[in-house]
């Protein structure tokens, strides 16, 4: 029977000795050498997602200019920041868009520039210009404030996402007639095509269905630097229909991470443009998975073949709240390239990237071998009912 | 030989039948994908063009003494593969074939030979990896 503490397998990490595999890797280890053994041996499970998180943004701090200034209209490269916190504090959010942008008054918008794309544009060095306005205070007399900035010149900026990587999410279709225009990307009439968009069993939640080492405080690979869990994430569901295996079979668990924006990389915070719809982020996460038993291993084993997703029309189920699924699939004939709906076989496609995801599992895995990241136990794990959640909704729902 | 080619016609030429011509005199197949004329009636034609090596060579020629500029396809939508994230999402979108995910790799492929330049992928693709560059 294995137990581990976060402490022996820390001890492990600063001597070299830990056996860091990725959830891909793990699923072939357990086939062959199966769990007891396989538990025994593994120390920690990397995992990782690269795809569009819309609850993504940043908090900013500019310093303030001289005489000083209460910002209360802030711009960076146009895209508005909220400035309804301190003086010269402001939030950025992904998918804002510049007040000069069309949307979708021409159908459908293009939204080739927003929030998540100044994000992108900081964390790669780029000078983003600042454009500030204030009614003026005795205190605060200053009422506009333009300047270019880059990320070195801002003295703080965290990201911080109020709701990344979540635990399963829907396969958009369309049985309308008409192409529908949406988040799940566009969808082409009469189950022209079925879009998904999470990494399957390399995704930090299906790898830990139950959230028995993941809460608040474990350390993360996030946008490319170190960040953490702050708490659960907006939306967080987890009493959500689950299969033998614990793994939900809707969208259900979701995460609220922050993390140190200046060690960020463009790589892995990509501003994003969805037609019709709007802008948002790409972000890269990894959650390494302590293995301090054989149930947290068994978990971590999980594959595409036993992870299923609901498929929903986005022409009338999802915009009008019907919350009806049309069926599920498995990640396995998700990634295949199509799969077979009422007889008609649909191309599928990802808007998260199953590549990057492996690279972030590889990446966190390389860190934690190098020594140079440690595990953290969360000072709670994400709540595993809704008791002691605080938001409404009717009782049976499913948050699709 | 079977080649996508770009044809840029300037507006001295642009009301002459010149398709006509490689046609009719260079024996070659034309199958016209894409036409427009600009403002400045300047036109430009993107078609697979296919025939004898020797027509094919002897066609272009013709239409370079013309005055018309000739592109290989391939030059015109560009991947850029350090914007491209490999989601995917532009392989159910592309109706040619050109822009495919590899399996089990998982990660995108752009086939330029295939591409019909109907620039479907320019919006399609979030991270705007794919360009147009006329």
């Amino acid at each position: 029977m294995t137990k581990k503490t976060y402490e022996e397998i820390n001890e492990k990490i600063r001597s070299g000795a830990a056996v860091v595999v990725t959830a891909e890797e793990v699923i072939s280890l357990v086939k062959e050498r199966g769990i007891e053994e396989t538990a025994a041996y593994v120390d920690v499970v990397t995992t990782g997602t690269f795809g569009p998180m819309c609850s993504s943004g940043a908090f900013f701090n500019f310093g303030h200019p001289k005489p000083r200034m209460r910002m209360s209209k802030v711009y960076l490269n146009g895209v508005e920041a909220y400035a309804g916190i301190a003086a010269v504090d402001a939030y950025l959010g992904a998918t804002q868009l510049p007040e000069t942008d069309p949307a979708n008054k021409s159908f459908p918008g293009h939204f080739n520039y927003g929030g998540g794309h100044v994000l992108e544009d900081l964390v790669a060095g780029k000078e983003v210009f600042l454009d500030a306005y204030s009614y003026g205070t005795d205190c605060y007399p200053r009422k506009s404030y333009q300047k270019a900035i880059k990320l070195e010149d801002i003295p703080y900026a965290v990201l911080y996402n109020p709701r990344n990587a979540y635990q399963n999410y829907n396969v958009g279709v369309n049985l309308s007639d008409r192409t529908l225009y949406t988040y799940m990307g566009i969808l082409k009439p009469n189950l022209g095509n079925a879009n998904y968009s999470t990494a399957g069993q390399l995704s930090p939640l299906f790898n830990d269905p139950y959230y028995r080492t993941i809460g608040m405080g474990t350390k993360i690979f996030l946008g490319g630097g170190v960040g953490y869990v702050s708490w659960f994430g907006t939306q967080h569901a987890p009493e959500a229909p689950r299969g033998e295996n614990g793994v939900p079979l809707s969208p259900a668990g979701t995460l609220a991470v922050i993390g140190d924006l200046k060690q960020m990389s463009p790589k892995w915070l990509r501003g994003i443009s969805f037609l019709g719809y709007g802008v948002s982020l790409m972000v890269g996460l990894g959650i390494p998975i302590p293995i301090l038993d054989e149930e947290i291993l068994k978990y971590t084993a999980v594959s595409d073949e036993e992870i299923f997703a609901p498929i929903v029309d986005y022409s009338q189920s999802y915009p009008q709240g019907l919350g009806e699924v049309l069926g599920r699939v498995s990640y396995a004939q998700l990634k295949s390239g199509q799969i077979t709906l009422g007889g008609k076989v649909i191309p599928t496609a990802s808007l998260s990237s199953y590549a990057g995801a492996r690279q972030i599992a590889t990446i966190l895995k390389e860190w934690i071998q190098k020594g140079e990241f440690f595990l953290t136990k969360p000072a709670f794990t994400l709540p595993r009912s809704n008791e002691g959640i605080d938001y409404k909704r009717s009782v049976g729902e499913e948050i699709l | 030989m079977r080649e996508k080619m770009v044809l840029y016609f300037p507006a001295s030429v642009v009301e002459q039948p010149l398709t006509y011509s490689l046609i009719k005199e260079y024996n070659l197949m034309v199958n016209i994908l894409k036409a427009n004329i600009n403002p400045k009636m300047e036109g430009r034609i993107v078609a697979e063009i296919s025939g004898k090596k020797e027509d094919f060579e002897a066609g272009l020629d013709f239409l370079r003494s013309r005055g018309v500029k000739t592109f290989p396809l391939e030059q015109e939508i560009v991947w850029v593969e350090e914007r491209c994230t490999h989601c995917g999402a532009c392989s159910v979108i592309c109706p040619a074939g050109a822009l495919v995910m590899e399996r089990p790799e998982m990660v995108v492929r752009f086939k330029g030979e295939k591409c019909i330049i109907c620039e479907h992928c320019i919006t399609a693709c979030p991270s705007r990896a794919m360009e147009v560059r006329y």
